[in-house]
């Protein structure tokens, strides 16, 4: 990576997210919600009851991962990045309230992006697979609702330098597409 | 005849999973370090880096390699001369597959029904499949399946008019289309030919050999190094981010197929490689 990193502390206001571009590496420190399928589908099953959701995601970062419990003495085991584009269903709603970010692997479709672009919110890239090394950044992990669905549940991690990448930014630039596509 | 308490088979299974969710294998060590050597893409390199960081520390503290844990994919080769005692073989592997799972703090991911999507809470159960062959051995091949990677593999019935061409374009395509979400550098299994199910089992099976031990059939051993060439040529790279290193191994698994058929089966396995096997 050819810059230094940027250093990002939740929450996000809509000009700082707009200023960060694709390729741009970050760390992130402070607090990160932790949400997969599972619980996506309960939050906008709340919003279209005209329900308050459980979590204020004005300016949050979403990490989509689902931990494993870690060993006594471990905040958690692993907690790696999970596929992102089983959010993308959801991710649209959330982006029009106010979430900022989304920390996962893969690319998004062109509805998440263009609520990206829209409502200005970034997509980050974790490393895949690196769910041991990525474990070590959170320092605080706890389970603010939706416990029943154990590893999907919606948990409030508090991460240090949490290394990430911007792979598509407010603008819709990307670097699925930019790499990809065109053969690098 | 010789007889083996199912129990000695839990015990074995157990040292399976541990050594399968915290050390990844020598092979899949040397291949990302290979892997990282020859990649020209920075952000590659950096992705490729912290996979070979994320083994040590894996290793070192204990931590699962991903938390992705997976679904316990089990294969047991039961000699004909071997008599198992002392319980209900399918049942023993379950027990074991939850004891693994609560033992090594591993994710629970297995649900009950695809559509109630109730957690089972105990990460079983397991799939099982089991093989009588000659001997009285008996072998057990146990493999972590990833959810990310399994989601992103496909099988087409091909015409026979599609040929090796129709072949290498439907793998290549399934590993582009995939970009990023099966956690690249993939490992590829490829099944082709038997009918549905078994070229299905076949690319499965293809997973479990040594990583880039070459097919035995010198076709299958031909097209795995054309395919491995194709897909790294694709530039999806490292997570999909760009690069030459997309597939860290082409395995190609073959079977006889009906006049009519040409089956072929792409499953992918993440860069996080993690299956073990013993003799007892």
């Amino acid at each position: 990576m050819d810059s230094a990193p940027v250093r990002i502390t939740p929450p996000l206001s809509e000009e700082a997210a707009r200023r960060l571009t694709a390729g741009t590496p970050v760390r992130i420190s402070g607090i990160l919600y932790a949400a997969r399928d599972a619980a996506h589908k309960r939050l906008v099953a709340a919003l279209d009851r005209g329900e308050p959701l459980p979590v204020d995601l004005r300016g949050a970062i979403i990490y989509y991962v689902g931990p494993t419990p870690g060993a006594p003495g471990q905040v958690v085991g692993a907690a790696g990045p999970t596929t992102s584009y089983r959010m993308d269903a959801y991710a649209p709603r959330l982006i029009a309230l106010g979430l900022r970010g989304m920390i996962g692997k893969g690319d998004r479709s062109p509805a998440v992006i263009e609520g990206m672009k829209r409502h200005g919110a970034v997509y980050f890239a974790a490393t895949g697979g690196a769910g041991a090394l990525l474990a070590k950044c959170i320092t605080a992990s706890r389970v603010i609702a939706y416990e029943d669905l154990g590893p999907e549940a919606l948990r409030e991690m508090t991460v240090q330098e949490f290394p990430a990448i911007v792979a598509i930014d407010a603008a819709g630039s990307s670097l699925y597409r930019s790499q990809v596509e065109c053969g690098r | 005849m010789r007889e083996l308490p199912v129990k000695e088979l839990q015990a074995a299974l157990l040292r399976l999973i541990e050594q399968a969710t915290f050390d990844l294998g020598g092979a899949e060590c040397a291949a990302l370090a290979a892997a990282a050597a020859r990649e020209s893409s920075a952000i590659g390199r950096a992705i490729l880096a912290d996979l070979q960081h994320n083994a040590e520390i894996a290793r070192a503290e204990r931590r699962p390699l991903c938390q992705d844990t997976g679904v316990s994919v089990i294969f047991l080769e039961i000699g004909q001369e071997l008599h198992l005692t002392g319980g209900d073989l399918a049942e023993a592997v379950q027990q074991a597959v939850a004891e693994g799972a609560n033992r090594f703090h591993l994710r629970k991911s297995i649900l009950d029904h695809p559509l109630t999507r109730r957690n089972t809470g105990t990460n079983a159960p397991a799939i099982l499949h089991t093989r009588i062959v000659p001997g009285d051995r008996l072998r057990i091949l146990f493999a972590a399946k990833g959810g990310g990677c399994e989601n992103m593999s496909r099988l087409a019935m091909l015409p026979p008019s599609a040929g090796r061409e129709g072949v290498v374009e439907f793998v290549v395509r399934a590993v582009r289309e995939s970009g990023g979400n099966p956690c690249p550098p993939v490992i590829v299994g490829v099944g082709l030919g038997g009918n549905f199910e078994k070229c299905a089992l076949l690319a499965k099976e293809s997973l479990l050999r040594p990583l880039g031990q070459p097919a035995a059939n010198a076709l299958d051993a031909e097209l795995e190094r054309e395919l491995l060439t194709q897909i790294n040529a694709t530039g999806v790279g490292p997570m999909g981010l760009g690069g030459e290193v997309t597939a860290l191994a082409v395995h190609v698994a073959s079977a006889p197929c009906h006049l009519a058929a040409l089956p072929v089966a792409v499953n992918l396995d993440c860069h996080s490689h993690r299956h073990a096997e013993v003799v007892l």
